[in-house]
């Protein structure tokens, strides 16, 4: 790109004009990430949106304080995080996912996808952006792209907050995995972290699903309780052992797998197939998402 | 000296054209093959009854709502392919204001200028706050969208469509909220827009704010387009009429129709009818003649509503 592109040609003798300067068109198209930013402030500038974190991030300091009051008692099965905190504040993060990621992470993300662009619609304001004019496809591409970037502040809010929690609590130092290896507190730390970009994944392919469902309908509410529907459904399923064929196509299947990352060795068969299965729903729902949206009447 | 000069934008003689424009929702046709013409240039005042398709037209026209068939051209270029490029030379006021509630008018327009790619973003500010000077929203600028009032929000929605120079100002009833000054201000703004080469539609009911802005004419009835060109022409197929005051109104009429006036009616005090072409000195002194008392006469032009009335025909219903 030459700087004669970028440079502003004022156009006639309309220059002076009261609307601003007529050379502050562009005629040349940079990548931008204006929109996106724009889309991000929108979302994180929110109260609610900010409550909604706030409460994510009350978990982890609840757990920490309960199990600091009284202490749990062990062999309670499953990959249990809530036994080692007192051996590790770490787990007090782990510990956290564990508990939101039934309800209140997929309930975070399916408020924000569900807003995306059924919130535009419901205030009006989505009719305004397409004749700016915004392209349908690119419209989704950053709704899309500012659903994942929540999804993970999301899920690191919840483990970051567990992690200080717990190490002021607790204390750190070497960790002590399910599976009784030791590892360095800066790989346990690398790993929690790891986990948790594992989940904020899993959490942003539900995302997709909310933009999609976004689309169909002018209700926020609605597009939101559709999501957490279809999360819990998922859920559900995924108990029913006679339906065990459908097990490994449901989006919560693999969620729990990023406890797998705290063995040693990895057990990575679970992760790798979590993320194949959130890639799968990611672009399967995206793309539904712009087939129905890229020719919707918009009548809002 | 410098590069050969671009074609002129002006070469394009008609700023939108669409040919047989249709839309049906499920089983009812909103917009009927509708054939419109706005000259480059003109404010042309897009009338019609609620519920005649007017904004269903408008939709088309910016790429909101796909046509069942016909086709759209904008500044000269077929749409919905180009929309990009044709779409931010165009300014927009859809179906009254729609902000976030919860950001300021500045943020909103700001939260729009980000999403237009081809707008320099160092140029923001000022150009936010010239369109907000524009409408007079600056001294409000910091407020909630939310505690706006509707007039002020009419003035942010007037403002979002000024963030950049257009070709093309697509106004739905920009007047709608706004107070006795606010409605003198539109069409000043309207004005001088017009003055500096922006054509300008505007979608009105408000006949009296219409006949004093606009230079060209087009009417909707049930989706269909009944009158269309500029103001004189759509006004021509309704002539001046003659009424006579007096308190004999039987006599006059009677008068009247001798002289060979048309639609010769009469009320309690006065004989009306349609002027056509005979000369309005000879009714005072045929009725004189006749010795009939004068208590008044005049020739007045029916009002742009009385043409709206008569192209339209409607009572109070709006359009199924």
């Amino acid at each position: 790109m030459s700087a004669a592109e970028l440079t502003e040609q004022p156009r006639g003798g309309a220059a002076s004009s009261p609307d601003g300067p007529r050379g502050a068109t562009r005629t040349t198209r940079r990548l931008s990430s204006r929109f996106l930013r724009s889309e991000l402030r929108l979302i994180f500038g929110r109260r609610r949106n900010q409550a909604g974190l706030l409460v994510l991030a009350g978990v982890p300091i609840l757990v920490a304080v309960a199990v600091k009051v009284n202490s749990p008692g062990r062999d309670r099965g499953g990959p249990d995080f809530f036994s080692s905190i007192t051996d590790n504040g770490l787990f007090v993060a782990l510990a956290s996912l564990t508990l939101e990621l039934g309800l209140f992470l997929p309930l975070a993300v399916a408020a924000i996808a569900g807003d995306s662009v059924a919130g535009e619609a419901n205030i009006g304001t989505l009719r305004y952006l397409l004749t700016v004019p915004v392209r349908r496809a690119r419209l989704l591409g950053v709704k899309y792209l500012s659903i994942v970037i929540f999804a993970l502040a999301a899920t690191y809010t919840v483990t970051v907050t567990g992690i200080v929690a717990g190490l002021v609590l607790f204390g750190g130092g070497d960790l002590t995995l399910l599976s009784g290896t030791q590892i360095g507190f800066t790989e346990a730390l690398l790993r929690v972290l790891l986990a948790s970009l594992y989940l904020g994944v899993c959490f942003a392919s539900l995302g997709a699903v909310g933009l999609f469902v976004s689309t169909l309908t002018e209700q926020p509410i609605g597009a939101m309780i559709a999501v957490v529907v279809f999360s819990t459904s998922s859920f559900i399923l995924d108990t029913i052992p006679q339906v065990s064929w459908v097990h490994p196509f449901l989006i919560t299947h693999n969620w729990l797998a990023f406890g797998d990352l705290l063995r040693s060795p990895i057990a990575w068969d679970g992760v790798q197939q979590g993320l194949f299965v959130a890639a799968a729903y990611a672009v399967v729902f995206w793309l539904a998402a712009w087939a129905h949206f890229g020719v919707k009447d918009v009548t809002s | 000296m410098g590069p050969a000069p671009v074609p002129s934008r002006d070469a394009v003689e008609t700023a939108v054209a669409t040919s047989g424009l249709t839309k049906r929702f499920r089983n009812q046709v909103a917009v009927d093959s509708l054939d419109l013409v706005v000259p480059t240039g003109s404010v042309f005042g897009f009338l019609g009854p609620n519920g005649s398709g007017k904004t269903t037209t408008i939709r088309m026209l910016l790429g909101l709502v796909t046509p069942t068939a016909g086709r759209v051209e904008l500044l000269g270029q077929e749409m919905p392919t180009v929309a990009e490029s044709v779409l931010a030379r165009v300014g927009a006021l859809v179906e009254g204001p729609a902000f976030h509630p919860y950001l300021s008018g500045r943020a909103n327009l700001a939260r729009l200028d980000a999403a237009d790619r081809s707008v320099d973003p160092r140029t923001a500010p000022v150009r936010i706050d010239a369109a907000l000077d524009r409408v007079g929203l600056l001294a409000a600028a910091t407020k909630r969208y939310r505690a706006y009032s509707l007039g002020m929000r009419q003035r942010l929605a007037i403002a979002s469509a000024l963030l950049r120079p257009r070709d093309l100002l697509v106004l739905d009833e920009p007047t709608n909220g706004l107070d006795p000054q606010g409605t003198r201000e539109v069409r000043a703004l309207v004005g001088s827009l017009s003055d500096e080469g922006t054509t300008v539609l505007v979608s009105s009911h408000l006949l009296s704010e219409v006949e004093q802005m606009c230079t060209h004419l087009a009417v909707m009835h049930v989706g269909r387009l009944v009158a269309q060109g500029t103001s004189a022409e759509v006004r021509a197929g309704s002539e001046p009429e003659a009424v006579v005051e007096t308190d004999q109104p039987l006599e006059a009429a009677r008068v009247l129709r001798e002289l060979g006036l048309q639609e010769v009616r009469s009320d309690h005090r006065s004989a009306t009818g349609r002027l056509g072409a005979i000369a309005p000195e000879k009714i005072v002194a045929a009725c004189v003649h006749e010795g009939i008392p004068v208590l008044g006469f005049r020739v007045s032009s029916p009002s742009l509503e009385d043409v709206f009335v008569a192209l339209t025909g409607e009572g109070f219903d709006v359009s199924g």
